[in-house]
This record gives structure tokens, sequence and C-alpha cells, in this order.
């Protein structure tokens, strides 16, 4: 109790200090100034080095900026719909979306192939709705959102990508009562609420997931993790911060114990022992009890809450952010492997062996306070966020001399301060086997008035560090919306995105090149409208139907020249579909009130953008116009019978 | 007089009835080989630049076809695409009857050349490079009409009405944002170098003894 009101005080008066140090200019001098401006300077016309892939938090995106600029260069749509692209809008990006409109992004990870990232890939979590989504890096855009993820609440610990993209790893931050949908009191937590660990399945050629199996853990808070690779290859962790299993008044009642489980899984011997057939189905899902499956979890208690629980580019060294506690945590994976073969247990919980403390921790680097995250730059280096503290401490990984172990403050060889109190920060490539280096973001979770007044919403403030040194430099700030989490960092050379869809692989069968196969066609009253969209025209240009009438409308840009994107905006009908070069696009709406509404291109396309418009003619019920064009009869390849999907 | 004129269609006559030696024949072969090769190049390339286009926008011009650059000829349709702003007709390779005769007349003249190495008389080199110079000037004159065609004949109803223009043969222009550059390709030249070597043939066989 003591040294937690310690650590309270400590976070009082870091705040507080924080706080006392907003708007102060930076005191850099001239020459520094001028060097730093010229590190991160990207001349008009040229090109950053690399991406920086951002989640967007509650924000459901993804946020994509360049690097050593810092400029926000895209957004991803994801999670919530985004009419800047469309996205949300038309049927298939409607049907990703399912029933939500916002999701919680907070940890990206782009694929990997022998822990190397192979540029095909970039998945990203939901804590809120218990999704994961995968973005191909071929056109930057959402082509699967799996989910929610049944048993699996929270989905805050991923996503972990195992070291040739075989799986994604998850872990539940909450625990309710399951299956899903199951109601107990929270009262009695410990005994009916579960969390879980999943694995999910990732087609090694198409990308596309499915939930390949689950691990059932007592309703810890899983928080944070990663994936071993090379001796730990095959394992992952995360930490925990309630093993106390409170329930309420978490801030309190789970900061009781001075450590807290963290889980060590053979995500190898859980896929093996699911293929013997040792799970048991819920909801759908193979369920592995951790408890009747030796060899697939193990817990260690580290102090405390600690956050996240970050693997070294060796697979070697496994580090814990101790949070609650003035140091970092580190284990040595090869004594790991020893105190499980060996079975140097402390106890178990639950029949889950608890591996002894001492005899697989390596040491606790007194890194400061409030230790988060730690990332690797690939020379033996590590750097930790310090949410307190509001730095970034560099330190140095074992193997350590005689003469540091005795005091391991000597390892500790550099902070940085950052602008405010930094939750993530990433080095780039950091979760590779072979990190790029170089450059460091913190991504802080407090700008507190450090940009220009915006009023009290503000932003969050990222900042760009060169580690290239022995001493960290500051190099350049920039803002952005709330909310990045985590980040990944990609060589942009490792990559060719296409820049517009080639015409011959556009495969939807309502897409259509030219002025023949477009028209509007009416059955019953469902009304499917074939559309061409192209500077500076929709062909057609009108739309008629009646009140009450499904109607169907697929455009296609059919230019096939970069940069030349077309929107089609309804008035008055909330539609707002953005087709890319060589797109086709479908939206569908019931009609329920008559006139006449103009429909225009809304992403502007040329000299004639203004004039690119048309009219959708909604007459009554049965009262077609004498003058409307239409034929009867369905198109060709009888979309109608695609209505109703 | 009479005999004057008598003496001169002689020695022309003499001239034309010159027998080709072996290098003549060879350089006549290369000439032949030149043509052939041409066919698997351009002959012009036509390059647009504009601020939206830094990369430019390209027109290959073949015996037998027109090509845009760019991914799967892209860059035609769209200079097809921006011209319909100003209402000139679509460039379509269909409306090119010349390239349906163009390559059968390459055909012919590399036939002409090889029967020039059978033969092997001066005459037939002084064909060759007649009917060759005849067909070359005709083939610039009628891509000249096609460009004055394309330039002349803007739809009335256009969204911007420019006053009508012959695309540059050859040169360097701005028209409105863009930067039109047109020039011969390796196709063309390797047709000089064709013309060429059938000049050299005649040369080298300039004082061979009439048999």
């Amino acid at each position: 109790m003591k040294t937690k009101s310690i650590y309270l005080i400590a976070f009082a008066i870091a705040a507080a200090t924080g706080l006392i140090s907003c708007g102060k200019q930076s005191s850099t001098n001239s020459a520094d100034r001028t060097a730093n401006a010229l590190a991160s300077y990207v001349a008009p016309g040229e090109k950053d080095e690399y991406y920086l892939f951002y989640s967007g938090g509650h924000s459901g995106q993804v946020f994509v900026a360049g690097i050593p600029s810092m400029r926000h260069i895209v957004t991803i749509p994801v999670f919530a719909p985004y009419p800047a692209t469309g996205y949300g809008f038309d049927e298939e990006s409607k049907k990703m979306l399912g029933d939500f409109t916002w999701g919680d992004m907070h940890h990206p990870a782009l694929s990997q192939t022998k822990s190397k990232y192979d540029g095909r890939w970039l998945f990203v979590n939901d804590n809120a709705n218990n999704r994961i989504a995968r973005i191909d890096l071929r056109d930057f855009k959402t082509h699967q959102i799996l989910g929610p993820i049944p048993n699996s609440i929270g989905n805050h610990g991923s996503s972990f990508i195992t070291e040739n993209s075989e799986y994604i790893l998850c872990a539940t931050r909450f625990s309710v009562p399951l299956p899903k949908g199951r109601v107990a009191d929270p009262k009695d937590y410990a005994k009916e609420f579960n969390g879980m660990v999943s694995g999910i399945k990732v087609d090694p050629k198409t990308g596309e997931m499915k939930v390949g199996w689950q691990i059932l853990t007592p309703p810890f808070d899983w928080d944070l993790g990663s994936t071993g690779k090379g001796p730990s290859s095959g394992w992952a962790f995360w930490t925990s911060y309630n093993t106390e299993m409170a329930h309420d008044v978490l801030e309190v009642n789970s900061s009781q114990k001075d450590r807290d489980l963290c889980a060590i899984v053979n995500w190898r011997a859980a896929e093996q022992a699911v293929a013997r057939g040792q799970a048991q189905v819920m909801d759908g899902v193979p369920i592995l009890d951790p408890a009747k499956t030796p060899g697939v979890m193990y817990f260690v208690a580290i102090g405390k809450s600690p956050h996240g629980m970050d693997v070294d580019p060796t697979g070697k060294w496994v580090v814990a952010g101790g949070k609650l506690q003035p140091a970092t945590t580190v284990l040595n994976f090869e004594k790991v492997q020893a105190a499980i073969n060996n079975k140097t247990f402390e106890g178990d919980f639950r029949g889950i062996p608890i591996l002894k403390y001492e005899a697989v921790v390596e040491g606790e680097v007194p890194v400061g306070l409030g230790p988060l995250h730690t990332q690797y730059d690939g020379k033996g280096f590590a750097y930790t966020s310090m949410f307190i503290d509001s730095n970034i401490t560099k330190w140095k990984l074992p193997p350590w001399t005689d003469e540091e172990k005795k005091d391991l403050n000597k390892v500790v060889l550099d902070k940085m301060p950052t602008h405010f109190s930094t939750g993530h920060l990433v080095v780039a490539g950091s979760d590779t086997a072979q990190p790029y280096g170089k450059w460091c973001v913190a991504m802080n979770k407090l700008s507190a008035g450090r940009h220009i007044n915006v009023g009290p919403s503000q932003p969050e403030s990222s900042q760009l560090i060169d580690i290239s040194g022995d001493k960290m430099k500051m190099v350049a700030e920039a803002y952005t919306e709330p909310e990045p989490h985590f980040a990944q960092i990609l060589k942009v050379s490792e990559i060719q995105p296409n820049e517009i869809y080639p015409k011959d692989e556009n495969k939807d069968p309502d897409a259509v090149w030219d002025k023949s196969g477009t028209g509007v066609w009416r059955n019953g009253n469902q009304v499917v409208a074939r559309l061409t969209a192209i500077r500076s025209r929709f062909t057609p240009d009108r739309i008629d139907a009646q009140v009450g009438d499904d109607l169907t409308v697929h455009v296609t840009n059919i230019e096939q020249t970069r940069d030349m994107i077309h929107g089609f905006g309804v008035i008055e009908q909330n539609i707002n579909m953005v087709m890319d070069p060589g797109e086709t696009k479908t939206f569908h709406i019931k009609l329920t009130k008559g006139g006449v509404f103009p429909f225009y291109c809304t992403n502007f396309c040329s000299a004639l953008h203004q004039e690119m418009q048309g009219y959708l003619v909604v007459s009554n019920a049965g009262q077609p116009l004498p003058g409307a064009v239409y034929q009867s009869g369905t198109p060709g390849v009888a979309p109608v019978a695609k209505l109703g999907q | 007089m009479r005999k004057k004129l008598s003496n001169l269609l002689g020695r022309e006559f003499r001239f034309l009835a010159r027998p080709l030696n072996l290098w003549s024949r060879l350089l006549l072969l290369a000439a032949a080989a030149t043509i052939v090769l041409s066919l698997f190049f351009p002959l012009w390339r036509m390059h647009l630049v504009a601020p939206q286009y830094s990369d430019g926008l390209d027109l290959f011009i073949s015996s037998y076809k027109i090509q845009g650059g760019g991914l799967h000829g892209q860059h035609l349709v769209e200079i097809n695409n921006l011209n319909h702003y100003i209402g000139m007709a679509p460039i379509l390779q269909a409306d090119f009857l010349e390239m349906r005769w163009m390559p059968f007349i390459f055909g012919l003249i590399t036939l002409l050349i090889l029967r020039s190495v059978v033969f092997g008389q001066m005459g037939n080199v002084v064909d060759l490079f007649v009917v060759y110079c005849y067909f070359g000037i005709f083939s610039i004159g009628s891509f000249w009409y096609r460009l004055y065609t394309y330039g002349h004949n803007l739809d009335p109803h256009a969204p911007m009405r420019i006053t009508p223009f012959t695309p540059l043969l050859l040169g360097t222009k701005q028209i409105a944002n863009f930067r039109e550059s047109s020039y011969p390709e390796l196709g063309a030249y390797l047709l000089c170098v064709s013309v060429l070597l059938i000049v050299l043939a005649g040369w080298f066989s300039r004082k061979e003894a009439t048999r």
C-alpha cells in the first residue's frame, strides 16, 4: 500500500509538472534547428522514405503519414464510414461494416514472412466491437472485417502477427460470462467471467482471415503482447493488469498486487492440440482449456500492472513495461524454456503453471516512472516510453557486464523528453528480426496546448526522434486527430501499390465500359441502373424510378488514369460513392419520397467537374413520366437477382 | 547534234546497265534487312507534357499501328478523352487506311531490293531509289494531312472552342497547357539508313565496266 501511494504521488507530481511546462518554447539553438529542419524536410516534389501507418484509435481509421516529413498523406477508412472515399455508402463496404459505425483501432500489424515485413497486408484490431480487419497494401483499402469474434470481448491485446503471418493473435481486455449473451452478476466475476486468447488463421495466399481456435483464460484483463521469433518462435506473450479479478473500481481494486500474471502461450502447441481434437466447441469455435492441455499456457508474475510485453529482434529478450513500478522487467526466453522443461514453477493458477520469477528474469531495469512500451533498433538498444515521466528512455539490452548487473542504472543511457505522456512509440521495423532503426516516433497522449489553440477538442501529438546516434535527437512533431495508439513503419521502396484498378482485373458483373452496356432497367418495382463515369459525364445522366421502387445503381469509373477519381453523390438520399479509376461500386436504396434528385460528381475531376451531374427522377408510384427513359426487364447478367443481398 | 544526244543516251544506258559488284549487293541486302528490322519499332513519337501529366503522354506511330504509351496503351485513351473537350474526333487505328497498305509497300520495296540483288543492275537501284523516295514523301504528306484533318474538323458543340490547328509534325510547341514534341523514332531512323545503304550501293558500283 505504501509503495502504491508513492507512485500515485509521483504520478500527480509528473502530471502537474507536465501541465506547468506546457507552452514552453523549445530551447534548441539555431544550428540545431537548421539541422533538424533539414533532417525532416521533404522538398516539394520529393517523397518520404517511410510510410507511417498509425492506428486511428476510436476514429476507427488508419492514418498514413510519411517519415521524415510527418505529413499526413491519406486516411484508410476501416471501422467507420468515411464519405471522403465513399466508404460505408456502397453495398460492399456497408456489408463489411455491418451494423457498426465505429470501432476502436489500437495495434496495426504488417504481415511478415520469416519475421520480416513482406509488404502484403496490414491487420488492425477493433477493441470496441471485437473485430480484425485486413488492409491490402496493393490498393490501401480495407478488404475484410472479421468479427465480432465469438467468445471474445474487448479485442485489445491484438493484432499480433506471427512470424510468417500464420495467425493474428488476440487476447481480451474484458471478460464476460461466456458464451456471449449469458448473464451473470459482476459480483460473481471470478467464478462466472472468462477471458480468451484467439488464434485468427490467415490464408497464406489471399490473407482471408477466419477464427482458428481459442484458449479460455481466467478473467484477468489482458493488456498488450507480442509474438516470438528465433528462440521464442511459436510463442506469444501478454501482460495483464487485473490478476486481482476485481470487477469494480478497477483503478484501485486491480492495482492491489505488486505483480500481475503475464501469459506465455505456445501457439503452435495450441494449434496441434486443436488438431488432435483436444478442444471443445463453443459458439462454433474450438476452445482449449489450458489446465487440461499442458504445454499451451504458462504464467509469470511481473510488476506492476504491466502494460507492453515486447519481444526483441533476436527473440531472446522479452521486456514488460512496469506501468505502476519504475522499471521494465527483462525475461530471458532461454531461461523461460529451461524453467518449463525443468518444471521450475512457483505454483499454479487454476491449473496453469506459474514460472518461478527468479528463474526466468534477467533483470529489472530502472528506466523511470510509467514505463509502457519498448521498441528496439536491432543494435542491442531498447527504447521505452515513459508515460508519467513523459520521455523516451534508451537503455541497453542484455548481455550485461557483472558491473552493470550490480547496478542496472548503468544500462540506462539516454532520456528524450516528449510532449506529453507518451503512450506507444514505434521504432521502424522493431517487431521484425531486422529493424530499420534510424527513426522512432513517440505517440503522445497529451498535446496540452503545444499546438495553435483549437479549442477544447485537442489533437494528439507525435514526435519524430532520430535514434541513429548515441544520443536521441528530437527532429519534428506533428498532430493527428484522435487517436493513434500503436503504429507500423514500412520502407516506401518495399511496396508498389496499384494506382488504378486495371480494366481487365475488374470482375464486377455489373461493370460497364462503354455506352452500349449502360442504361436503366425496370422489372416490377426493381430498378437497376448501370452507369459509366468519365471526365466529365455520367452515362446515362437520367435515372427514372417511382416511389416505392428498390433502386440499385452500379457506377463504373472507366478512367484508367491515376487520380481520375469520380464521386456519385445523390442529393437528400444520403448516398456518396467514390469510384477510383477502373472501379465499379453499387448502392441500393428504397425510394420513399417523390421528387427530382440531382446527382453529381463529388470528387473534383476536371475543368467540367461542376457539369458532371444528372437527375434521379422519382415519380409517384404507378405514374411514370411520359418521357421516362428505361427498358423493361433486366440487364444482361440479371443483376436484379442480387437485390436484397 | 543527233550523235551527241545518242552518245548521252548511250552513256546513260550503259550506266543503267552497269552490273553491281559484291559490295553493292551486300549493301542492298543490308538495306532490305534494315527495312524489315524497322517494322519492329515505332516510326514517330508524339510526346505531350502538361503540369498534370509531368511524366508525359506518348503516342507511338508505326507503319501498321498507333500505340499509346503506358499500361495497355492507356495514353491513347487519355489523349482521346482530353481531345473530346475541344471536339476532336477520337484517334482510332481503324480510321488509318494507310496502316493497312504501308506494311504491304514495305514488303514490296524489300522484294524490289532483293530483285536488284539478284538482277544486279544499276537501273534497278535507280528504280528503287525513286520509288522509295516517292513512297517516303507521300507517307509523310499523308501523315501531315491526317494531323491537319484531326485539328480542323472540330465538333462545333464541344465544351471548349479553339481555333483549328494542325498538330505539329516535327519539332516542339505549346498547345494550351500541353507542350507537344513530335519527332522520328528508331523505325524512321532505320528507314533513313536503308535509303543511305541503297545510295551507297549505287555509289560503290558507279565505275563498274558494262558487260
